[in-house]
């Protein structure tokens, strides 16, 4: 058994608020280090690709709408296939996982190389998020296998906390490099490499291959102090479902991991209230428009529910662990509703400052807890593509979500479209609430 | 165990020492280039074709060639005033949108979110507008939005973003969370402006009424309209196939009856065309094999056949002798 803080005291030590708890398993650590530099080196790149792209070599804004529209759609195919390649056996959990963390490294050595060749940065780009889509599905599969069943709320805490500390800090770093080098963007490039690659190393060095094993724990990496977040970021890590994609395309595992009637529910709820869902950028337009914020810090919103998320996730997955994780992902979108209500009300800061609390509330409720509610529906050689294909259909009921509310916003305009949607998600909590099943599948 | 905290020490030391070594090399070797302000002999008053040197990223009179100018990602002047935009290092991406007068004195700066894109000063050189591309703004996360701003130097007030004017789309009033402008500019009366709106995946000519704080629009696939200097007609781009390496063709519309013909250059514009008379319009196109822009020109009537102008430039501008 490994204890991660050397007393057995509760998570309030000041210090690290992230990951300090008593039973976290080295295997999730080492999960969350490696998500935590992988983001680190995913987010500098997000962050100045565009200004790379238009600035540097002249792209126009519609070729890079182009470029970045243009693999989208593979990703929930590809989500899928990494889950079924990793159910395999024999340990191949963190061989798809490592393969995707190396093909998203090595996409920026292909962004460096390309110079200003249009088909080069595509095909880097296309890497990247073909490395993302394959990784994810294993690397929430090893959480769940290495974590007991009953601590597995706090594990996907541990390990998201650690994630958004890494999509905070991304744009940090490459704002110091730009800044070091006076805009060289390949630096940028190469450090986002370096880093990317770190990643691979530590999943490689700390994350048995097998972690369904009982396993030697490792001493885990330090846990990281949470970000300072001095800096704007594009889009901190709204949802770690990464990218929508057009159309469901059922692998043919799909249909045998849905067979359970226990896991269905879960997928038929996240989807019904992923569809009640209108997407964060609509709630930050809302706020900025509500606000009359100047437009300079437009970028701060989002920081600012990642900075909320980080801090509740793990106290959010204990106690998911206590009370059952229904019970968390529900009330994670009654907070939801809650941002939508609050957003109805007269604009001022007071408001901003709820809503966003309140989308980091929804974050750190739901997300890991989704998974953690999930996984123990699930056989262990059908983790990872169950939680594909769960992933999978909650990230293609927010596209459809997203596009309602845009239809909703034209019709009616913006207050009433956001009335709208609050019914829906209300009308969606109730139908969830009775189609999850209660504590028993906890 | 133990070596593999070894290993781990020394991939760290290895790639980010590595990646330390790239970044203070990178530091050495000197990144984009520097904003410069213009020479004191570079001024407005000697009339021609002023436009963006590539090479240089500063402003410069044809004939005469010299860069003298201050850098400017865009450039346009009309009356007296002269509109400069420029990408501030760093990131988030900002640009800073420079006023200047006919002696490039410093008269108003501006600093806005997002890449210089687009450039304009009513022909009084009272009201100027720009454009720029917001990166990572609101609903399509990841795509671009265009912010586009209003300054209005008679009174000193700044619109920072037209996009909540009241907008009408045919008959009725239109509201969406997806609405974008860019590419406004001004008419002689310093009040009509035209612009292209996007909202919904199509693209609108709109003509606006800054006092009355309203737009319509006239007409679908316009953007980045540029009205004549005798205020009859817009050039702008059309959308002409769903190749998105060359989706545009550079047509002329006729304000009066509102008809339309294309012009002689075939290749796809990606520029808000400039007039440099009643009769001749200038553009920039990216150069063969390489990562500059020549400026072309081409008859407004949609005869004769286009024609190299400038060389490694673009922000292509005539200014005519001072009207003293």
């Amino acid at each position: 058994m490994m204890y991660l803080a050397t007393t057995g005291r509760r998570s309030d030590a000041p210090p690290r608020p992230v990951g300090v708890g008593r039973r976290v398993p080295g295997t999730v650590v080492a999960l969350g280090a490696v998500s935590l530099v992988t983001d680190i080196s995913s987010e500098m790149v997000t962050a100045v690709l565009p200004l790379y792209l238009v600035l540097g070599l002249g792209l126009s804004p519609l070729q890079f709408g182009f470029f970045d529209g243009l693999f989208n759609g593979a990703t929930a195919l590809v989500r899928l296939l990494g889950g079924r390649l990793a159910d395999r056996g024999g340990g191949r959990h963190r061989t798809v996982a490592g393969a995707g963390y190396l093909l998203s490294a090595l996409s920026r050595l292909g962004l460096l190389l390309a110079g200003g060749a249009a088909g080069g940065i595509a095909a880097a780009m296309a890497a990247d998020r073909l490395g993302k889509g394959v990784r994810t599905a294993p690397r929430d599969a090893m959480i769940t296998l290495s974590a007991p069943p009953e601590a597995l709320g706090r594990a996907f805490g541990v390990h998201r906390a650690m994630d958004t500390t890494g999509a905070l800090l991304g744009p940090l770093v490459a704002f110091l490099v730009l800044w070091a080098t006076a805009d060289a963007y390949d630096a940028v490039f190469v450090v986002s490499f370096a880093t990317g690659l770190l990643g691979v190393v530590v999943l490689g060095l700390f994350v048995p291959a097998d972690p369904g094993a009982p396993t030697t724990l490792v001493r885990p990496t330090r846990v990281p102090k949470p970000a300072p977040v001095p800096k704007p970021a594009p889009s901190p890590k709204p949802a770690p479902v990464p990218k929508p994609a057009p159309s469901p395309k059922p692998v043919r595992t799909a249909p045998r991991v849905l067979a359970d009637p226990a896991f269905r529910r879960v997928v038929v709820a996240a989807a019904l209230l992923g569809a009640a869902t209108i997407g964060d950028s609509f709630l930050y337009l809302l706020l900025q428009r509500g606000l009359d914020l100047p437009a300079a810090l437009f970028p701060l919103l989002p920081l600012g529910s990642a900075a909320c998320y980080l801090l509740l996730a793990v106290p959010a997955g204990r106690l998911a662990d206590r009370s059952g994780r229904r019970i968390p992902f529900l009330l994670g979108h009654g907070a939801l509703l809650a941002a939508y209500l609050t957003l109805l009300a007269p604009a001022g800061p007071a408001v901003a400052v709820l809503v966003l609390v309140l989308l980091g509330v929804f974050y750190a409720a739901t997300d890991g807890v989704l998974m953690a509610l999930a996984a123990p529906a699930l056989p262990v050689r059908g983790r990872a593509s169950g939680l594909a294909v769960l992933q999978t259909g909650q990230a293609l009921a927010r596209l459809v979500g997203a596009a309602g509310f845009g239809a909703a916003w034209t019709w009616w305009g913006p207050r009433p479209a956001l009335a709208a949607a609050a019914l829906a998600l209300a009308v969606a909590l109730t139908a969830a609430w009775r189609i999850l099943p209660g504590r028993k599948a906890r | 165990m133990k070596s593999r905290s070894t290993a781990l020490v020394l991939a760290v030391l290895v790639l980010l020492g590595g990646a330390l070594g790239y970044v203070l090399h990178a530091r050495e070797r000197g990144g984009g280039p520097q904003l410069v302000a213009a020479e004191a002999s570079f001024t407005l008053e000697e009339p021609g074709l002023y436009y963006r040197d590539t090479a240089t990223g500063r402003v410069a009179r044809s004939p005469g060639g010299v860069a003298d100018g201050p850098s400017c990602a865009r450039f346009y002047a009309a009356g007296d005033r002269a509109l400069c935009l420029r990408a501030l290092p760093g990131t988030p991406a900002r640009t800073e949108a420079v006023v200047y007068d006919r002696r490039f004195t410093e008269l108003r700066k501006v600093t806005v979110p997002g890449i210089p894109n687009r450039a304009r000063v009513s022909p009084s050189g009272q009201v100027l507008s720009w454009t720029t591309f917001a990166v990572g703004d609101s609903y399509a996360a990841g795509r671009f939005s265009t912010r586009t701003s209003v300054l209005d130097l008679r009174t000193g007030y700044l619109i920072k973003s037209v996009e909540e004017i009241p907008l009408t789309i045919g008959d009725t009033r239109y509201h969406a969370a997806d609405i974008n402008y860019w590419g406004v500019n001004f008419a002689a009366d310093d009040n009509r402006f035209y612009a292209t709106v996007s909202t919904g995946g199509r693209t609108h000519l709109v003509e606006g009424d800054l006092k009355a704080w309203s737009a319509r629009t006239l007409r679908e696939n316009v953007e980045c309209p540029s009205l004549s200097p005798d205020g009859t007609r817009i050039a702008f781009k059309k959308k002409v196939s769903a190749d998105p390496v060359a989706p545009w063709r550079l047509y002329v519309l006729d304000l009066a009856d509102l008809r339309e013909h294309p012009l002689a250059e075939t290749r796809s514009v990606d520029d808000q065309a400039a007039w440099l008379d009643d009769g001749t319009l200038a553009y920039a196109l990216p150069a063969h094999g390489s990562k500059a822009t020549d400026v072309w020109s081409t008859p407004a009537d949609g005869s004769g056949t286009p024609s190299l102008v400038l060389p490694g430039a673009s922000s292509p501008v005539t200014v005519p002798p001072a009207s003293r």
